[in-house]
């Protein structure tokens, strides 16, 4: 992978390289990284998942200092921030759609693993590493969604953080030591807002470089599932690859220039996306005595939730709910198949894999709604054909999953 | 540029084109980030609680005996308030070749303050109580000859922090690490005993 | 073609974006008596008479704690000799928030609980709920201390502040049958229609001016930037979609290179 790289041998591009592989980091990661040229449309969200991270950051470093921890101070301090400090309802608004930003791009980043099979051999460690990533971010999330101490913050705090309950022998202790509290307080908040801003986020910053190098380290894959590495050319280039820089620095900055217009249309024009974003209880501030006619978690949650919730034993709800979200990281070891893509698997595994794409985003909307009888019933539904998906992919993958594959890439030119 | 193509046809590569076009997409680029910069700047200006608080200021000027000072805030300034007694004001005029800028030509204050006094009534001065080298408080030396100050001190003010000297209308000795003399805010009164600290009396405020 | 592909795929997002926010704010009426708020911020009189209508009728008992005198006036352009008369509280300064007259103790012993602020109302409940709140007082002596009951928010320890303006409607009630659980044939009592009782001295048509003008008031308070929001918005999208379009340019260029 070490490219010769002829430097400019005088001038502050020779001084900055002597001291700093620069050009070498260039030539190894950007104009010499080849990438497989038929990357479509589901290939922007992990570069775009990047741009939110950062966004985030910024957002965020600039939204703390304003913000005031503790029960007394919170609430009123994110109205300060949105009414007094200058731009200030520009920064939580970006906060905010970024934070469901975030979950619409991973959730379109890991349903191109599911289409193109990313998550098999030799990206085990990529997609259990992104799995990470994932589980991270919603305690970030989670954390975040707290610190503004509205009803909502309070109340969703309150139930999640009961689930720990169930957990046989240490629950209740468990629970109380999440808390640091008998009930969800101000110990809470002030912990929350401690790992919200520093501690996951260090965290998630270590790990998307993991994911970047081990990225790195195998290449990526593409829609066909084809390795480009196994017809090299005669300059000992992939055939199918094309560098990453120019093309593929230059194809993401449009996917960020279409994310961003998409983002700020709701920013300006609808930042509480009808309270899906930015929930009307929260308006309020938080009230021990006083719980919302309907409190849910915020949608990225809800698919989860919704299985949590209709399952009428507590312990048993409980279970389901960690091993829906778990599920996922078997994903490399349950598919069986030869073949990556979907495109070249048959009808059973393509029907499996929309079921259960259709699922989830049932349970998600499900999850939104009310508790009523016709809503909980049609999630009693969904839970098996839901677990069906990881139950039933070892015997589909394998039975239609090993057909024949193209030798080279699928191109349309663009 | 097309050394990886497996198609031997690639057509010829229009070098000025996309020269023009990185630089037009580097260009608009670079404007969106300075634009996007903008909110994050500005955010640290003073949020309007900050210019609620620093709104102009009512003080009770009616315990102060003559000779002595008050210390008020505004715009979480110290602002000195000191009644002059007619010796104090007679001894603004003896010492006028020790001091770096009598006419208050370099130093802050507004054009009523801008006389011997350093005041708008001669009997009442307003000082903003920060020294004009480093920003210490000076202390009081109101009493005249104070050996322990200087030689033929006039009384005035004495900054412990790096031995600052000012006279009875805030103006600086020479000898002094400042350079400048105290500031003057912008004040008017409301009657005879109420002082408007940040309020002249022509506008409507300071911003 | 995948130049085509790809401006499906935005538009299609963006109606998704589109649809889904709006189909998720719009929560229509339950019933007969539920009508929209039809807020209009940008309309300066409307706010102006909200002011006036909430200095004189509810600052008594609620605050907006979040919001200055000097913040309302400048946004509804009310000059400061017209904020200072009729805007700021006696012993308050302009610069204060707006702190309502009625001291918390007090209003917990006359009502069971102290009046909640309302700077955010209009978001935590919406602009349509507070309108048709304001709407659907109804005489009800028989269950109610106040001798008035809401259908917006039953049960309300609220008495019928505005009755002098609306006067106090009755409410008639119709029998309904209905299969309940087990194929029981159940009855429940639902509203039919609202009929006059005292009346106020402002028209119905007026009235329901005095309140769209306060709640459009309430939304601007809970959201005082919306329109320099909205504003800035325009230009925003509009500087991003072009540097997306040269963006654009750009990479079809060097793709060019690739077959």
């Amino acid at each position: 992978m070490g490219a010769v790289v002829e430097g400019k041998s005088t001038g502050f591009r020779a001084w900055l390289n002597k001291r700093l592989p620069v050009d070498q980091f260039m030539a190894d990661q950007l104009t010499g990284y080849y990438a497989p040229k038929n990357f479509n449309i589901w290939y922007f969200f992990g570069s775009l998942a990047l741009l939110v991270f950062v966004m985030q950051i910024m957002t965020g470093i600039f939204i703390t200092m304003h913000y005031k921890p503790g029960e007394l101070t919170a609430f009123s301090s994110v109205e300060y921030l949105m009414r007094e400090v200058p731009y200030g309802w520009l920064l939580r608004y970006l906060h905010s759609t970024g934070a469901s930003a975030f979950f619409i791009v991973v959730y379109l980043h890991m349903t191109r693993a599911l289409l193109y099979g990313s998550y098999k051999s030799p990206r085990e460690l990529l997609w259990v590493i992104g799995m990470l990533i994932y589980f991270v971010l919603m305690a970030e999330a989670f954390m975040g969604y707290v610190l503004p101490w509205g009803n909502m913050s309070f109340w969703g705090a309150q139930v999640i953080i009961n689930i720990f309950n169930t957990i046989p022998g240490i629950g209740p202790d468990l629970v109380e030591w999440i808390r640091g509290d008998y009930a969800v307080a101000d110990a809470t908040l002030n912990r929350f807002f401690s790992l919200h801003v520093i501690a996951m986020p260090f965290l998630l910053a270590l790990l998307i470089l993991l994911h970047l190098v081990a990225l790195r380290q195998v290449g990526s894959s593409n829609p066909d599932g084809i390795e480009i590495k196994e017809k090299l050319g005669a300059d000992g280039k992939p055939l199918d690859g094309i560098p990453f820089h120019p093309y593929y620095t230059l194809k993401d900055i449009v996917g960020v220039g279409l994310f961003l217009t998409l983002f700020a249309i709701v920013v300006f024009f609808m930042p509480t996306f009808g309270g899906l974003f930015l929930e009307k209880p929260n308006f309020e501030p938080a009230n021990p005595i006083s719980t919302p006619d309907h409190i849910a978690p915020t949608w990225y949650f809800t698919p989860y939730y919704a299985i949590l919730r209709a399952i009428p034993d507590q312990r048993l709800g409980a279970l389901a709910f960690a091993l829906s979200v778990l599920a996922f990281v078997f994903l490399p070891w349950l598919d069986r198949a030869k073949n990556r893509s979907i495109r070249y698997r048959g009808l059973a595994s393509k029907f499996l894999l929309g079921m259960f794409l259709v699922v989830f985003l049932t349970l998600m909307w499900l999850g939104l709604q009310p508790a009523e009888p016709a809503y909980v019933l049609l999630a009693r539904i969904c839970i098996p054909l839901y677990f069906a998906f990881f139950v039933l992919l070892p015997f589909v993958s394998k039975a239609d999953g090993n057909g024949p594959v193209p030798d080279r890439v699928t191109y349309n030119a663009h | 540029m097309s050394d990886h193509a497996a198609d031997d046809t690639v057509p010829e590569v229009d070098e000025s084109r996309r020269k023009f076009l990185i630089a037009a997409t580097a260009g608009t680029g670079a404007v969106g980030a300075v634009l996007t910069a903008v909110p994050f700047v500005a955010s640290w200006k003073p949020s309007e609680s900050a210019r609620a608080a620093g709104l102009p200021t009512e003080v009770d000027l009616s315990k102060i005996e003559p000779g002595q000072m008050a210390t008020f805030f505004w715009r979480k300034q110290p602002i000195y308030v000191v009644r002059r007694t007619p010796e104090m004001l007679a001894s603004l005029s003896t010492h006028d070749g020790e001091l770096k800028d009598k006419d208050s030509k370099e130093s802050e204050q507004p054009d009523y303050a801008r006389n011997e006094q350093r005041s708008l009534k001669p009997d009442l001065l307003v000082l903003i109580g920060t020294c004009t080298h480093l920003g210490c408080l000076p202390k009081t030396r109101f009493t005249p000859n104070d050996a322990t100050v200087m030689p033929n001190w006039p009384g005035g003010f004495f900054c412990p922090c790096h031995g600052s000297k000012f006279d009875l209308a805030g103006r600086v000795v020479t000898g002094s690490p400042a350079s400048v003399n105290l500031r003057v805010p912008p004040y008017s009164f409301k009657g005879d005993n109420t002082l408007v600290i940040g309020l002249d009396s022509k506008d409507k405020g300071v911003a | 073609m995948l130049t085509n592909k790809y401006a499906y795929a935005f538009v299609t997002a963006l109606a998704l974006l589109l649809g889904a926010g709006g189909s998720f704010a719009n929560e229509g009426g339950h019933a007969g008596w539920a009508r929209p708020a039809d807020n209009e911020v940008a309309n300066l009189p409307s706010l102006q008479r909200g002011v006036r209508n909430f200095m004189n009728y509810c600052s008594g008992c609620h605050s907006l704690k979040y919001i200055r005198y000097s913040r309302v006036a400048e946004d509804l352009k009310i000059p400061d000799n017209l904020r200072d008369e009729f805007l700021v509280k006696p012993g308050a300064k302009f610069s204060d928030y707006i702190k309502s007259s009625m001291p918390e103790k007090d209003a917990v012993d006359w009502f069971g609980k102290a009046p909640p602020d309302l700077s955010l109302v209009a978001r935590s409940r919406g602009s349509d709920w507070v309108f048709n709140f304001l709407n659907t007082f109804y005489a009800d002596p028989a269950s109610r201390q106040t001798g008035v009951n809401n259908l917006q928010f039953p049960q309300t320890a609220m008495p019928h502040v505005l009755a002098s303006l609306q006067g106090v409607q009755g409410a008639v009630w119709k029998d309904v049958e209905h299969k309940g659980e087990g194929g029981k044939v159940e009855h429940t009592r639902e509203f039919e229609k609202f009929e006059a009782g005292v009346a106020g001295s402002l028209t119905p048509v007026k009235y329901d001016e005095f309140v769209r003008d306060t709640v459009n008031f309430l939304q601007y308070v809970s959201d005082p930037t919306q329109l320099e929001r909205e504003g800035l918005g325009i230009w925003v999208v509009l500087f991003l979609l072009m540097f997306t379009g040269i963006a654009y340019m750009l990479k079809k260029e060097y793709w060019k290179d690739v077959t």
